[in-house]
């Protein structure tokens, strides 16, 4: 039914992003018949690695070998006739048309469209791999989880050997992820077909993989046979040893005696996917709580909370011990609470220059008889610019800076405020090592003048050299609370992989 | 080989201008084509079209007129798309507009000139708030989108002033659908005497003047502009997104509505059917053209009003079709969003990589 399947070898694979390295000379072998797991924090790399074998990116360095002979990918179309198929995060069907237009779609390009031809593909694929689509709904009414079967069957139907999934798991509920697996399961039983895991869920991993890599900061840490191996195991090949390298601590013991700054009490946010069970957290002024565990278990929904942009369904904030009654992003800005989200871009206004960036949340304080203040603007922005040693000028869209730069805008401007408590989620993600070096300093900084600093990361060397006590989140819960001298690796992977609760 | 876009870090100031005569010489080349095409010599099109109203008192004086209902409805539209609130309905809130201005000035005979004027125009803004009300309310509250709703409110405006001139404001001495000539002392008295350009285009011009003034340097005009831009990045730094907007719209209507109660006081003096020849649709043009500009808008509404004087006149000399004042002004904005975007962004050719 299936001819052999030759193997696949990702050699010395390096991709730089301006000065951001994505993939730092990543080897992998993918071999026929298996479930390959790629594991590893967000921003590690594990999306440009696949990107480099679908065709999607160009890899500055390294090469591609399939069946032992070096193969030139430059193309999805070329991945495609070398029979490497994959599903993005973010789909690509054309959402107006019906399940099977769009694969007569993928089939045909756009010369002919062949429908009899699609619905047959789909019907075979019903049967032989439990892989159901309606063939003739239309693509925007389908829930995610179809709109994925649509996307893995467009790949089957070009032939695929190879299937990526990266994360296709992080948006589906758990009976979906059940039948996700099951089918493939089937692919890797039946058809003898190779796929490629990319999930943060260990017990999937568990369940499917044969084989494990771990990319940390665009490297490989691991690569090891997956059978056998159990949710524990998996989350200290991510988490490293102790041992194997060390991290500069300039974490502190936590003064017990400081006043509260920030707490959350009792807090539940109810979802179909994550949310959070009633979490209960301190930070004291003058310490860096870390909060760890692996992508997807709460950490997303926690800074949300912290931020006001997600109301928890129960439970209370309370900032230097006052309740916070309607905590919106305003209140707890005026609170004095500041925020440094996951994801930059979303709290950048990229067409607005830096100088007016960086006053966005504080514009009261420049502000005369309804005018702004531009001399007392442009005073605060050179003095920024200066302190925080960003590249940029204060006429500059802050849309153009690189994310290193724009990353001290806005911490410049969470500091400037001079916060009681400051929320940073994932401050170092995607930068270079000196702008990540600088940002932990000024976390570092801020601490020791007394501000309360809870640092969300998924980068264990970070949370390690910066923390004072760490919660771990297991499941949308605190699965546990250590302090910065019981702190070790292992104790951090236990927690992680929900052990010890 | 796809596109990308990708944002400019700095403009040298020469771009801009240059982008704008190209954007032009491609409007004329493609009018050129489509006014042979029906017929006409281009050269002479042109001629009658741009030239000819700038070469009498009276062309650049009625071009000065035509242009006044364009500047509060390029600058209502521009507001509220430095905003990021989509308002498509500038016509029915200039319509409502028109509808104020003629019951207060129906109801004006007691009152002085200066309590008049500055009434009917409060009337006018008033009403054009009014009719932007519900779907700023509809975007602020429930997310729905403001493009539609607007845009479908605007024939409704139509037909309410249908129904009031078939009904209780029919002529009461013709009997014709149009209403009674409203009161002397609200009407706008004329600023440059021995033409028909009167004070309505001092109250669009200080308008827009408020604009700019407010959008560029006043704090709330900065929270405007965040929103506008970044609507989830601004609710993050703590800016009142869904007040911001509901406030920019009803201002923006406001300013519509003025542009009403400006044609009724200044030139109509009664309200009719065909009151508006579609000045708010023209608005957005307006804005667009100016790339949201304040001052840009009252350049761009001052040349659409000179297109639309020299598009008669070169209709009447070369007979070719009214419209084409009309296809001229469209392919000027798809040329000149075009020049937008280059402005902006560099435009990438690379092989398929991200
Ligand atoms: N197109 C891009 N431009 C700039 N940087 C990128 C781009 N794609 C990825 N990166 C950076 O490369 C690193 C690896 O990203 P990615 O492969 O998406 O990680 P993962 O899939 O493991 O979460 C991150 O730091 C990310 O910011
Ligand atoms: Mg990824």
């Amino acid at each position: 039914m299936s001819s052999p399947t030759p193997s696949v070898l990702l050699k010395d694979i390096r991709k730089a992003y301006g000065a951001t390295v994505a993939l730092d000379g990543v080897t992998l072998e993918l071999k026929p018949g298996e479930v390959h797991a790629l594991l590893g924090e967000n921003g590690a790399g594990k999306t440009t690695l696949m990107k480099t074998l679908f065709g999607l990116t160009q890899p500055d360095t390294g090469h591609i070998e399939i069946g032992g002979v070096t193969t030139t990918i430059a193309s999805p179309r070329d991945a495609r006739s070398a029979g490497i198929g994959m599903v993005t995060q973010h789909f690509s069907l054309v959402k107006t048309m019906t399940v099977g237009e769009n694969l007569a779609l993928a089939e045909a390009g756009l010369i002919r469209v062949d429908l009899a031809k699609a619905r047959r593909i789909a019907q075979e694929a019903a049967d032989r791999y439990g892989l159901e689509v309606p063939a003739d709904a239309v693509v925007a009414g389908l829930p995610v989880a179809l709109q994925q079967r649509v996307e893995i069957l467009k790949a089957l139907a070009a032939g695929c050997r190879y299937l990526i999934l990266d994360e296709p798991t992080a948006v589906l509920g758990p009976k979906d992820v059940d039948s996700l697996l099951a089918v493939v399961e089937r692919l890797r039983d039946q058809e003898s077909m190779s796929v490629v895991l990319i999930s943060h869920k260990m017990k999937e991993i568990e369940r499917v993989a044969d084989r494990v890599s771990v990319l940390r900061r665009g490297a490989v840490v691991a690569s090891t046979t997956a059978k056998g191996m159990t949710t524990r195991e998996l989350v200290s090949l991510m988490v490293g040893s102790d041992a194997a390298e060390s991290v500069e601590r300039i974490a502190q013991a936590t003064r017990g005696d400081a006043a509260v700054a920030l707490a959350l009490r009792d807090v539940s946010v109810k979802r179909q996917l994550g949310g959070l069970d009633d979490v209960t957290l301190e930070v004291r002024e003058g310490e860096i709580l870390g909060v760890a565990g692996v992508s997807g278990n709460g950490q997303s929904e926690l800074v949300d909370v912290l931020s006001g942009t997600l109301r928890p369904d129960y439970g209370q904030l309370e900032v230097a011990g006052k309740v916070v009654v309607d905590p919106s992003p305003f209140a707890l800005l005026a609170a004095g609470v500041g925020i440094l989200g996951e994801d930059r871009h979303a709290s950048a206004v990229h067409h607005l220059p830096v100088v007016e960036n960086l006053v966005l949340d504080q514009l009261r304080s420049v502000t005369r008889l309804g005018h702004l203040d531009r001399a007392a603007m442009a005073e605060r922005c050179e003095t920024a610019i200066k302190e925080f040693e960003i590249k940029a000028t204060p006429s500059q869209h802050l849309g153009t800076l690189s994310g290193g730069n724009m990353q001290k805008v806005l911490l410049a401007r969470l500091f400037g405020r001079s916060p009681n408590a400051a929320i940073v989620s994932q401050p170092t993600r995607g930068l270079d090592i000196a702008s990540t070096r600088y940002v932990r300093s000024l976390i570092a900084g801020a601490r020791d003048k007394g501000t309360a600093v809870v640092l969300v990361s998924e980068d264990l060397d970070e949370v390690l050299e910066l923390a004072d006590r760490v919660a771990v989140m297991y499941r949308g819960r605190v699965a546990g609370i250590l302090h910065a001298n019981e702190v070790t690796r292992e104790r951090l992977g236990e927690l992680m992989a929900g052990v010890s609760a | 080989m796809k596109p990308r876009f990708v944002l400019r870090a700095e403009n040298p100031w020469w771009r801009g201008p240059l982008l704008v005569v190209m954007a032009a010489i491609v409007t004329f080349v493609i009018t050129a084509a489509l006014i042979r095409w029906s017929g006409g010599n281009p050269v002479a099109a042109f001629r009658y079209m741009f030239v000819n109203p700038l070469q009498s008192k009276f062309g650049f004086t009625e071009s000065i007129l035509s242009a006044t209902p364009l500047v509060f409805t390029g600058a209502a539209v521009a507001i509220a798309f430095r905003a990021g609130y989509w308002n498509i309905g500038a016509e029915g809130q200039l319509l409502a507009g028109t509808i104020g201005a003629t019951w207060f000035g129906l109801h004006a005979e007691s009152f002085p000139a200066v309590v008049a004027v500055p009434g009917i125009l409060l009337a006018g803004a008033l009403c054009g708030a009014a009719w932007s009300l519900a779907p700023a309310l509809l975007r602020a509250r429930l997310g729905i989108d403001e493009v539609v709703t607007t845009l479908l409110l605007n024939p409704v405006a139509l037909l309410v002033i249908t129904g009031l001139l078939n009904g209780p404001w029919r002529n009461s001495e013709t009997g014709f659908p149009d209403s009674d000539v409203i009161a002397e002392s609200a009407m706008m008295p004329v600023v440059w005497p021995g033409t028909r350009v009167h004070l309505g285009l001092v109250f669009g011009i200080v308008v827009t003047l408020g604009c700019w003034w407010f959008v560029g340097r006043m704090t709330g005009g900065l929270r405007l502009r965040a929103v506008g831009l970044a609507p989830g990045a601004a609710r993050i730094a703590g800016l009142p997104v869904e007040r911001t907007m509901l406030t920019t719209a009803l201002v923006s209507g406001g300013i519509a509505g003025m542009g009403g109660a400006s044609e009724i006081a200044g030139v109509a003096h009664q309200l009719t059917i065909g009151i508006s020849s579609g000045f708010g649709y023209t608005g957005v043009i307006v804005a667009t053209l100016a790339a949201l500009s304040f001052i840009g808008s009252l350049v761009v509404a001052l040349i659409l009003g000179i297109i639309n004087v020299g598009s008669f006149s070169a209709s009447r000399a070369l007979s070719i079709p009214t419209t084409m004042g009309e296809v001229v002004q469209s392919v000027l904005l798809i040329t000149v969003v075009a020049a937008l975007v280059i402005q902006k962004y560099r435009i990438v050719w690379k092989s398929s990589d991200s």
